[in-house]
């Protein structure tokens, strides 16, 4: 099925089927063809196009120089990343896996977080770190982490990850151009997932930090983002059945945190629940419902509850269906919203 | 049929592993067996003496600039000084062989190579006296933010140098890291890109003998910190740290290899640290006194005003005189250090992102309300307490 969009300069274009891969293959293509200053650098990245196959064909339309494989070596990668980006480049990292990442940390909590800071607003670091992550793809061990939390809970960073494919494109572009730097949270299992989208119209994506309603309804709000996202709007269609109208938010951007979105949603519905991969303590979820409480205590029925990971480390792939989130638990959850109060 | 018995089994002679190469000739690499020495020998003849002299006096102002840091500390005017006392020839080496359009990146024991590279003692210093954490614009001076995650900022100037070759800009960085920062897996990881990218770095070690308590031999098994270079393909220097035309000569060549595009170089320099880590730190828990004797003996200003004397180049009127332009950067420093820098507690919000996020300005509002509490209460509340 193909549906007609339109060009800026007003012609018309047929959107087909893309996957999110291509999407955000195609978002740093074009900031590379439009901004000399990005270059992108990891493990696997060039040649063989990165293990997703993410960067496929930059090193061939750009070159060596703008698409680099890098030793193997995160901390270096992204230490490389800052010198770069102090002169002047843009740098886009990816790095291979989410739980690879942590390597980098020292990097990234020391230097990337805090340069802006550190020198009075006169060396802002516009690097892009690129990392894949999530469950739900049959990863063997130390290949499914949810690591949201610790980039959230870093000053200094914005944390940001697409649930669509439209999203995958305009908050990459969003992302490289912003002048902060953006932990951007690729879900990998959403990589194949696919939406008709036209790369030569895409729509317009509005600034990092605004999340947006998905689903529209009055019985209560489902909070979530990234890979969590289709499993709360396809709890949302089963909840119709049991006579719910839930509204479902997608974040987004987890840094900046949009209060005002969540706020009117929770105001408006009076119960909430938050879901997601990442384990639950100290996880998103805690203090997405410590938010709500405080901006929306007295429009609330029921306590704010989360729907998340285990607090485990991330289990064998043959047993990770029973830690991933699923539609049951959900519905599980917004059954236990106190509903009886009302009548 | 057995292993023996497959056709030709009887011709089978052992080959290296198909793909293997040598990649790098390692014998070019290799660092001299002792530190290398000018001031004494015969290779000082082809010094300029004018560059001695400059030398000198910088080796002067630089102990004085660390005398006058320290007594700061103890006025209470610094939060906490690391000296490099012992190590000025170092300090300034690094400082003179650069470029002004060459990178300098300091750790947090390096604020003297900053000031002798030119930048304002004060703005150097803001991190140690705890107003502000970096007190000048990098990118003017072209000096990277005092590092103080020790490593950390190896990669950063590989990663610059790198930028600049893409661009085609003729920048070296040089950057400096203790003999302890050796140690961190960011030293490994930007002494092995440097050398993968061929990048223009000058990697700087001072081996002042200790990372805060601990000595060398509790650090590395290496036969030296220059040897480790070999390991990456680049060339190890080893030199003799208190020697300054030696750190000047060593440093100004890795300059100029990088500056011609034959890539980085690992230079080590043997130096002493002859006071306490920082002034919090106690130094006889780990070291004796006959050991800080020794390196007295081998000062980087005797050895260098020893060779200056001795060739008639320096006199003690000329030694007065560099003191003299010395103690009046002390002065003046002392000084601008008395007076109390000004706060802005506002600006703790102001730099965290290019926009303020909706979390910020309500924390924002909320120190607001509390500062202007405050100055209510020191406005009117001493009244109202009469």
């Amino acid at each position: 099925m193909t549906t007609a969009a339109v060009t800026a300069d007003g012609r018309r274009t047929k959107a087909k089927p893309a996957t999110m891969a291509q999407a955000l293959g195609r978002a740093l293509r074009d900031s590379m063809a439009e901004d000399p200053t990005v270059h992108v650098l990891g493990e696997d990245v060039g040649t063989l196009g990165g293990v997703f196959r993410i960067t496929d064909g930059l090193a061939k339309e750009f070159g060596d120089d703008r698409c680099t494989d890098t030793p193997l070596a995160e901390a270096g990668i992204l230490g490389a990343a800052v010198g770069m980006a102090m002169y002047g480049l843009r740098p886009v990292v990816e790095m291979q896996f989410d739980a690879f990442a942590y390597p980098a940390f020292e990097q990234l909590m020391s230097h990337v977080a805090k340069m802006r800071n550190r020198t009075g607003g006169a060396m802002p670091l516009p690097i892009t770190v690129r990392v894949p992550y999530g469950g739900g793809i049959g990863g063997v061990e130390h290949h499914s982490d949810s690591s949201e939390a610790y980039y959230m809970a870093t000053p200094g960073l914005h944390v940001v990850t697409p649930a669509t494919v439209e999203d995958a494109y305009g908050l990459l572009r969003e992302s490289i151009a912003s002048d902060d730097p953006v932990i951007f949270l690729e879900p990998k299992r959403l990589y194949w997932s696919k939406a008709d989208w036209s790369p030569e119209a895409p729509a317009e994506v509005e600034p990092i930090g605004r999340a947006v309603v998905r689903r529209s309804g009055r019985s209560a709000t489902l909070i979530t983002y990234g890979p969590s996202l289709p499993v709360c709007m396809e709890a949302a269609e089963a909840a119709v059945a049991e006579g719910w109208d839930l509204e479902v938010v997608d974040l987004r951007s987890l840094v900046p945190f949009d209060d005002e979105t969540v706020t009117a949603s929770v105001r408006r519905t009076g119960r909430a629940v938050v879901v997601h991969e990442s384990p639950g303590f100290g996880g998103p979820g805690g203090e997405i419902a410590a938010r709500i409480t405080e901006r929306c205590f007295h429009h609330l029925e029921a306590p704010v509850l989360r729907v998340a990971g285990f607090d485990i480390p991330y289990p064998p792939p043959m047993l990770e269906r029973h830690h991933l989130p699923g539609v049951d638990r959900v519905l599980d959850a917004v059954a236990r919203l106190q509903w009886e109060a009302d009548s | 049929m057995t292993v023996q018995e497959l056709p030709g089994a009887a011709a089978y002679r052992p080959t290296p592993p198909p793909a293997w190469k040598p990649i790098t000739d390692p014998a070019p690499l290799l660092p001299d067996p002792e530190p290398y020495r000018v001031l004494g020998t015969d290779a000082v003849a082809d010094v300029d003496p004018e560059l001695l002299l400059r030398l000198h006096a910088e080796l002067i102002r630089g102990r004085r600039y660390n005398a006058q840091a320290t007594a700061l500390t103890k006025q209470g005017r610094l939060a906490v000084y690391p000296s490099s006392t012992g190590q000025e020839a170092c300090e300034i080496a690094a400082a003179l062989v650069l470029e002004e359009r060459d990178w300098l990146f300091p750790s947090y024991r390096d604020t003297l190579a900053a000031v002798a590279r030119g930048l304002d003692p004060v703005e150097a210093l803001t991190l140690l006296r705890g107003d502000r954490h970096t007190g000048y614009d990098p990118r003017e001076h072209r000096i990277a933010p005092l590092c103080t995650p020790l490593a950390t900022q190896l990669p950063h100037a590989v990663g610059l140098a790198h930028a600049a070759r893409l661009k085609g800009d003729d920048v070296v960085a040089l950057a400096m890291v203790g003999d302890g920062g050796t140690s961190e897996g960011d030293f490994h990881e930007a002494l092995n890109f440097a050398a993968v990218w061929k990048a223009p770095v000058v990697f700087f070690v001072q081996n002042n003998g200790f990372a805060i308590s601990v000595p060398l031999a509790k650090q590395t098994a290496a036969p030296s910190l220059a040897h480790k270079a070999v390991g990456y393909g680049m060339p190890g220097r080893l030199v003799d740290g208190n020697d300054a035309a030696a750190v000047h000569q060593v440093l100004s060549e890795a300059v100029a290899r990088a500056r011609r595009g034959e890539g980085p170089t690992l230079v080590e320099a043997v130096t002493y640290r002859m006071e306490a880590h920082t002034n919090a730190d106690d130094a006889t828990r780990y070291r004796v006194d006959s050991e800080v004797e020794a390196w007295k003996a081998h000062d980087p200003v005797l050895l260098l005003e020893r060779e200056l004397t001795g060739r008639g180049l320096l006199d003690d009127e000329g030694i007065a005189r560099a003191k003299e332009a010395a103690e009046r950067m002390a002065a003046a420093l002392r000084d601008r250090m008395n007076a109390d820098p000004e706060l802005a507690p506002m600006d703790l919000f102001t730099h965290v992102y290019a926009e303020q996020t909706g979390q910020l300005r309500e924390q924002a509002a909320a120190l607001r309300a509390e500062l202007d509490a405050e100055q209510d209460h020191d406005e009117h509340g001493a009244e109202a307490g009469r």
